[in-house]
C-alpha cells in the first residue's frame, strides 16, 4: 500500500463487519441509535430539511440528485397525503451496497427514514425491497417491529403527536422496478411500467397520484448522520458538491473484490483497484473499468481524459487518476452511478462483455416504449451473433446506430442505461469488434460466457 | 384526456411560423390544426396519454426567463431567447403554453421517426398481403413516409401467437401488435371492462386477456377500430374484404336513442361492416358491437321484399291503391313508430290530419348501459315528439289501441312496423280491424295484414333522427334499395295524395324540409336538410323537459334535471 493511499472512512458501514454487532435493535441502541431521531424531533421539520439541503448530500441511487433539493420540490399545496419510499430494489449489475446496509444495520435505515418522513411530513413510508432479498425483507420486518415496540416508528413516535407507519413491500422481481416511477406503479400493484414525465413527477403526482419522495437506501441512511453532525459539518466530508462518503462496490478481476467506503474524492480509481483491492491477478494487465454499475459508460485502461471541471480547474487524467466521487467519473465521460465498479483485465473478450451487458438490458426492458424495447433486443441479438461466430464488419457501426436511435427518446432512463454500454464499448474498442468479424472462427467459442 | 377543454387561444411558433391554438391542447393536436401531421400510434384523442410509441417526438422550446428575477432573457436583437429542450419530447404529452416553439419538421424529428419506424418493423411479421388492416394501417402509412425501404435486420424475428381468440368477436395477432396499449386503455377507460393486459417483458411483451376473462363486452370491436395496426381484427370481417374496395357512407346507428354516428362500408350494394364515426358531442369515436350487427337485417330471411295484397304479390302502385281502399271510409287508427325517420313521422302526421285518424305509438325499452346503449331502444322517439305525433311519453305497449278496438272506435289500421300482438292487442281485436302494414320485416302483424307495403331499412334510404340529447342528425343511403321498392316517405306521400283532393304531399327530402322548417313555433324552424348533412344540429328540447325520459346518465348525456359536476 502506497503511503498516500487514504484509509477507508466508514460512516454508513461503520458496524457492518463488526463481529460484536448484530442487526438487532440492542446493538443499534448501544451504539447511540435513534438518538438522532430524538434530535430531529426536537427540531421543526423544515429545519431538518434545511440541514439536509446544507449537507449537499446527493442521491446514491444512480442519478446523484441532491436530496435536500428533491424534498423541496414536494407539492405541499395539494393537501394530498405525502408518501416516502425507500428504493431498496438494488439491481444494477455490479452494485451490492444497499444489501449490506439492510442485512447488517437495518435500524440505521429505519432511523434515517423516520427522520426523513418527519421532515417531509409523510404519514406512510415504504421500503420497496428487491424480490430476491428474501432474507433482507425478513430482517427489515423484524427490525421494524422492534422499532415499533420501542416507539421509534409507527404510532405516536417518541410519544409525540407524529405517527408514520413503515411497511416492507417485496419487489416484483425486475430491474425496472428500481426506476422510481416504475417502482411506484409496482407498489400500486401494477406492472412496473415507468410513467411519462411530464406530468408524473413523483414529487407532485407519485404514489396514488400523491406527492412522493423516493430515495435510495444509502441516501436515507445518510440523513441520520447529517442530523448527527449537522448539515454544515457533513458537507465538510468529501469535496464541495461531492459530500459525504460513498460505498464503492468493486467486482471483476481484482484480488480483493468487495465494498469499500471512502470519503468522496479521497482516492482515485487507480488507488482503489491497485492499493485497496490488491490489484490484478499476477501477470494480468488492466483492460477496462465500468465505474458506476453496468449502465455507466466503460472506460478504457489507456484512455486519457482532459477538460475543465465545474470549479474551473483543468484536468488531464489517465484512467487511474480519476477521483472517486460524483464529478470525477462524470468528467471522464461516464458516471459514478450506483457505485458499482466492474474491473476487467486483458483476458476479457470485450465483445462478450458487452454481449453480456446487452443480454441483461434486453431481458429487463419493460417493453413499454418502442426504442428501448426493440433496440435493446436487437443489440442483444447482434452481439450474441457476434460471439457465436457470425460477426460481420458492419456490426460495430450497426450497433452504434441502433444505440443512437434509443438514447434520449425513451420514457425512462433505462433507454440510456441500455444504449451507453454499447456506445462506449464499440467506440472505445472498435478494433476488438472488427477483429471479431475478421479473425474469429465461424462458430461459438466453447469458453465464452453463457448469455441469459 | 390530459389536455383540458380550453377555448382560450394563444400564440405559438410552429416550424418558425406564428400560429394561434387553444391553450393547453397537446402538440399533436395543435400541429394538426395547422395542417402539420405529427405521426402517432399510441395517442388517441379520446383516451388517456400513454406516451409509449415515441413516434410523435418533436422539438420543443419555451421563451427563456431569468430563474430568479423572472425577467425575459433577450438576445442581441432584443428578442426573447428560446430555451430548446435538448432532447426531443413527445408531442402527445406536451401541452401548449403561450409562446411555445415547436418543430415538427426538422432533421432531428425525421431521424426520430425513421428510428421508431425501423424499430417497429424489426420484429413485425410484414404479412401485409394477408392482413386485414392493409390499406388503413398506420404502420404501412408511416413506413411509406419514414421507412428505410430496406432492412438492416438480419436476426431472427420474435415469434408470438398468431390467432388468439380474445372474445366472441375479436381475434388477435400478437406478432403484429406494436404494444401501443390503446386497446387496454379503451377497455379500462371507456368500456369499463378491464380485461386486457400485457404479459412478459421487453420485446417479448404479449397482449392477452387476464386469466379467466375474455373481451366480450358490447364495445369490444372498438378495440379493432383503434388498433393502429392489424393486430386486433373483427372475427366477422376478417379475411372478407379489402378495405380499398369499400364505399363509405355516413349514417346513424338506430339501435337506441344514443344515435352513434357511423360509417357504413359496402361493396357492390352489399354492406360489409359498420364502424363508428367521430362526433365529440355524441359518441366520440365509439359504438356498440350490437349496433354493428344491424346491417345483417338487410338480408334477413324475414325481410319483406315484395308488396302483397291478401297474401299475393302485386306491384307497389297497386298495393298502395289497395291500402287506400282498405282504409278509406273507416274509423282509422295509425300505429306510428319511433323507428321512423323524422321525415316519415312528419308525413304520418300529415296523413293523420288528412284522414282524422287516431294515432297510437309505443316505445321500446331495455337496460341502459350508461355508455352508448341507452334505455330507449328506438332511434327517434324525440322525433315523434317534435313531429307532433304524441305529446306524452310513449309507454311500452299499445293497450290503449286494444281498448279502442274493443270499444269499436277503430275499424282500420295503418301499422308502421310494430308487432301489435306483442304490444298488447289481442287476437280477437286484431281480427276485427282491416290492417295495412308498412314495414321492413315480417311479424305477426304483417302476417295477418290485408295489405303489406315493404319499407326500407335505414341503410337503403336517407333521412334524419333526433337522439337522446336532441341532436338532429342525418343518415344517408348506403346501398341501393331492392328493385321495385320505394322509400317509406314516398309511399306515405302517395297515400296522403289519395286521401286528399286538393293538396299534394311533399315527396322529396328537400320539399319535406321546406314544410317542416316553415312551421311557426317549431324547433325545426329555419333548418334545411343540407344543414343537417353538414353536422348534427342541437334542437331546443325544453318543451319536453317535463316528460320522464328513461335514459340514464351516460357518455355525453345527462338526464334533464341532473346538474353536471
Ligand atoms: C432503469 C433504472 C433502474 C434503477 N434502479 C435503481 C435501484 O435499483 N435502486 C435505486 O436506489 N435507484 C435506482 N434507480 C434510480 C431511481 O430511479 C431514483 O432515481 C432513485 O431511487 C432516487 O434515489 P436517490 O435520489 O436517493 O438516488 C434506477 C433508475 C433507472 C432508470
Ligand atoms: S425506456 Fe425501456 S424500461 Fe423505460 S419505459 Fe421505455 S421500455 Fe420501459
Ligand atoms: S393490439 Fe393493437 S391496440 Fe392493442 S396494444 Fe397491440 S397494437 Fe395497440
Ligand atoms: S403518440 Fe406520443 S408517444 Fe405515442
Amino acid at each position: 500500500m502506497s503511503v498516500s493511499t487514504p484509509k477507508e472512512r466508514r460512516i454508513i458501514l461503520k458496524h457492518a463487519d463488526d463481529p460484536n454487532y448484530s442487526n438487532r435493535i440492542g446493538c443499534y441502541l448501544r451504539e447511540g441509535g435513534y438518538g438522532n431521531l430524538k434530535k430531529a424531533f426536537s427540531m421543526q421539520p423544515e429545519e431538518v430539511g434545511e440541514e439536509v439541503l446544507k449537507s449537499g448530500v446527493r442521491g446514491r441511487g444512480g442519478a446523484g440528485f441532491p436530496a435536500g433539493m428533491k424534498w423541496k420540490f414536494l407539492d405541499r399545496k395539494s393537501g394530498k397525503p405525502i408518501y416516502l419510499i425507500c428504493n431498496a430494489d438494488e439491481s444494477e449489475p455490479g452494485t451490492f451496497k444497499d444489501r449490506q446496509i439492510m442485512y447488517k444495520d437495518p435500524h440505521q435505515l429505519i432511523e434515517g427514514m423516520m427522520i426523513t418522513a418527519f421532515a417531509i411530513g409523510a404519514k406512510q413510508a415504504f421500503i420497496y425491497i428487491r424480490a430476491e432479498f428474501h432474507e433482507g425483507a425478513r430482517i427489515l420486518e423484524r427490525a421494524i417491529s422492534e422499532a415499533k415496540k420501542a416507539g421509534f416508528c409507527g404510532n405516536k413516535i417518541l410519544d409525540s403527536e407524529y405517527s408514520c407507519d413503515l411497511v416492507v413491500h417485496r419487489g416484483a422481481g425486475a430491474y425496472i422496478c428500481g426506476e422510481e416511477t416504475g417502482l411506484i406503479e409496482s407498489l400500486e400493484g401494477k406492472r412496473p411500467n415507468p410513467r411519462i414525465k411530464p406530468p408524473y413527477f413523483p414529487a407532485v403526482l407519485g404514489l396514488y397520484q400523491c406527492p412522493t419522495i423516493v430515495n435510495n437506501v444509502e441516501t436515507l441512511c445518510n440523513v441520520r448522520h447529517i442530523i448527527e453532525m449537522g448539515g454544515e459539518e457533513f458537507s465538510k466530508i468529501g469535496k464541495p458538491n461531492n459530500t459525504g462518503t460513498r460505498i464503492w462496490c468493486v467486482s471483476g478481476q481484482v484480488m480483493k473484490p468487495g465494498y469499500y467506503e471512502f470519503e468522496c474524492g479521497s482516492l482515485t480509481l487507480g488507488q482503489l483497484i491497485f492499493d485497496i483491492c490488491g490489484g490484478l491477478r499476477p501477470g494480468r494487465s488492466l483492460k477496462a473499468v465500468i465505474p458506476g454499475g453496468s449502465s455507466a459508460k466503460v472506460l478504457r485502461a489507456d484512455e486519457r481524459f482532459s477538460g475543465t471541471l465545474k470549479d474551473g480547474t483543468e484536468f488531464d487524467w489517465g484512467l487511474e487518476d480519476i477521483p472517486l466521487d460524483f464529478d470525477g467519473p462524470m468528467a471522464a465521460g461516464s458516471m459514478s452511478g450506483s457505485g458499482g465498479i466492474i474491473v476487467m483485465d486483458d483476458t476479457v473478450d470485450i465483445v462478450e462483455a458487452m454481449a453480456n451487458v446487452n443480454a441483461f438490458y434486453a431481458h429487463e426492458s419493460c417493453g413499454q416504449c418502442t426504442p428501448c424495447r426493440e433496440g435493446s433486443l436487437w443489440m442483444r441479438k447482434i452481439s450474441q451473433r457476434m460471439c457465436s461466430g457470425g460477426a460481420r464488419e458492419e456490426d460495430a457501426d450497426l450497433l452504434l446506430s441502433v444505440a443512437k436511435q434509443i438514447e434520449g427518446r425513451t420514457i425512462c432512463a433505462f433507454g440510456e442505461a441500455a444504449a451507453w454500454p454499447t456506445q462506449s464499448f464499440v467506440t472505445k474498442f472498435k478494433d476488438d469488434f472488427i477483429r471479431k468479424a475478421t479473425d474469429s472462427p465461424k462458430e461459438r467459442d466453447p469458453k465464452s460466457l453463457q448469455l441469459i | 384526456m390530459i389536455a383540458p377543454d380550453n377555448k382560450e387561444m394563444v400564440n405559438i411558433t410552429l416550424n418558425g411560423i406564428e400560429v394561434e391554438v387553444p391553450n393547453g391542447i397537446n402538440a399533436v393536436e395543435a400541429a394538426a390544426l395547422h395542417g402539420k401531421e405529427v405521426p402517432h400510434y399510441c395517442y388517441h384523442p379520446k383516451l388517456s396519454v400513454a406516451g409509449n410509441c415515441r413516434m410523435c417526438l418533436v422539438e420543443m422550446g419555451t421563451p427563456m426567463r431569468d430563474r430568479t428575477s423572472g425577467e425575459p432573457i433577450l438576445d442581441e436583437d432584443g428578442i426573447q431567447k428560446i430555451g430548446w429542450v435538448p432532447k426531443p419530447v413527445i408531442g402527445c404529452a406536451t401541452n401548449i403554453t403561450p409562446g411555445m416553439h415547436l418543430r415538427t419538421e426538422s432533421d432531428l424529428v425525421n431521424e426520430c421517426r425513421e428510428g421508431i419506424m425501423e424499430f417497429l418493423l424489426v420484429n413485425h411479421p410484414l404479412d401485409c398481403p394477408i392482413c386485414d388492416q392493409a390499406g388503413e394501417c398506420r404502420l404501412q402509412e408511416f413506413a411509406t413516409d419514414y421507412g428505410r425501404g430496406y432492412s438492416r435486420y438480419v436476426e431472427r424475428k420474435n415469434v408470438k401467437p398468431k390467432r388468439t381468440r380474445l372474445g366472441p368477436r375479436v381475434t388477435l395477432d400478437d406478432e403484429r401488435c406494436i404494444l401501443c396499449s390503446r386497446c387496454i386503455r379503451f377497455s379500462q377507460e371507456v368500456a369499463k371492462d378491464d380485461v386486457l393486459g400485457f404479459v412478459d417483458r421487453g420485446s417479448f411483451s404479449t397482449l392477452t386477456c387476464f386469466p379467466g376473462k375474455e373481451l366480450a363486452n358490447n364495445y369490444s370491436l372498438n378495440t379493432v377500430d383503434i388498433c393502429p395496426v392489424g393486430a386486433l381484427t373483427s372475427t366477422d370481417f376478417r379475411f372478407k374484404m379489402r378495405v380499398w374496395f369499400l364505399k363509405e357512407s355516413k349514417s346513424v346507428c338506430t339501435e337506441s336513442s344514443a344515435g352513434c354516428n357511423t360509417l357504413v362500408s359496402s361493396r357492390e350494394g352489399a354492406i360489409q361492416r359498420i364502424t363508428p364515426r367521430r362526433n365529440d358531442q355524441v359518441n366520440d369515436t365509439w359504438m356498440t358491437d350490437s349496433g354493428r350487427e344491424l346491417y345483417k337485417l338487410v338480408k334477413a330471411d324475414s325481410r319483406i321484399r315484395r308488396p302483397s295484397f291478401r297474401g299475393s304479390d302485386l306491384p307497389l302502385d297497386d298495393a298502395i291503391s289497395q291500402a287506400f281502399q282498405t282504409l278509406k271510409n273507416k274509423k282509422i287508427g295509425v300505429v306510428a313508430s319511433c323507428h321512423s325517420s323524422l321525415e316519415e313521422q312528419f308525413l304520418i302526421k300529415r296523413l293523420v290530419e288528412e284522414t282524422g285518424a287516431k294515432v297510437y305509438i309505443r316505445g321500446h325499452f331495455g337496460e341502459d348501459d350508461g355508455i352508448l346503449l341507452s334505455a330507449d331502444r328506438t332511434p327517434n322517439l324525440r322525433g315523434a315528439l317534435v313531429a307532433g305525433l304524441t305529446s306524452h311519453y310513449p309507454s311500452d305497449n299499445l293497450n290503449d289501441l286494444n281498448d279502442s278496438i274493443s270499444d269499436g272506435h277503430i275499424e282500420a289500421l295503418l301499422v308502421i312496423g310494430e308487432d301489435l300482438k306483442e304490444s298488447g292487442v289481442n287476437e280477437d281485436n286484431l281480427k276485427k280491424v282491416s290492417l295495412v302494414f308498412l314495414g321492413t320485416h315480417q311479424n305477426s302483424t304483417s302476417d295477418c295484414a290485408e295489405v303489406v307495403l315493404p319499407g326500407l331499412t335505414v341503410f337503403e334510404k336517407s333521412g334524419s333522427l333526433i337522439n337522446r340529447s336532441f341532436f338532429l342528425q342525418s343518415f344517408e343511403q348506403s346501398i341501393p334499395c331492392p328493385a321495385g321498392l320505394m322509400t317509406d316517405f314516398k309511399i306515405l306521400a302517395r297515400l296522403i295524395n289519395l286521401f286528399s283532393e286538393d293538396s299534394i304531399a311533399p315527396s322529396e327530402l328537400d320539399e319535406i324540409w321546406e314544410a317542416l322548417s316553415s312551421c311557426e313555433n317549431s324547433v325545426l324552424k329555419g333548418i334545411t336538410f343540407l344543414k343537417i348533412k353538414k353536422g348534427a344540429i342541437q334542437l331546443n328540447g325544453s318543451k319536453w323537459e317535463h316528460l320522464s325520459f328513461v335514459e340514464k346518465e351516460a357518455l355525453h348525456y345527462l338526464p334533464t334535471g341532473v346538474i353536471t359536476s
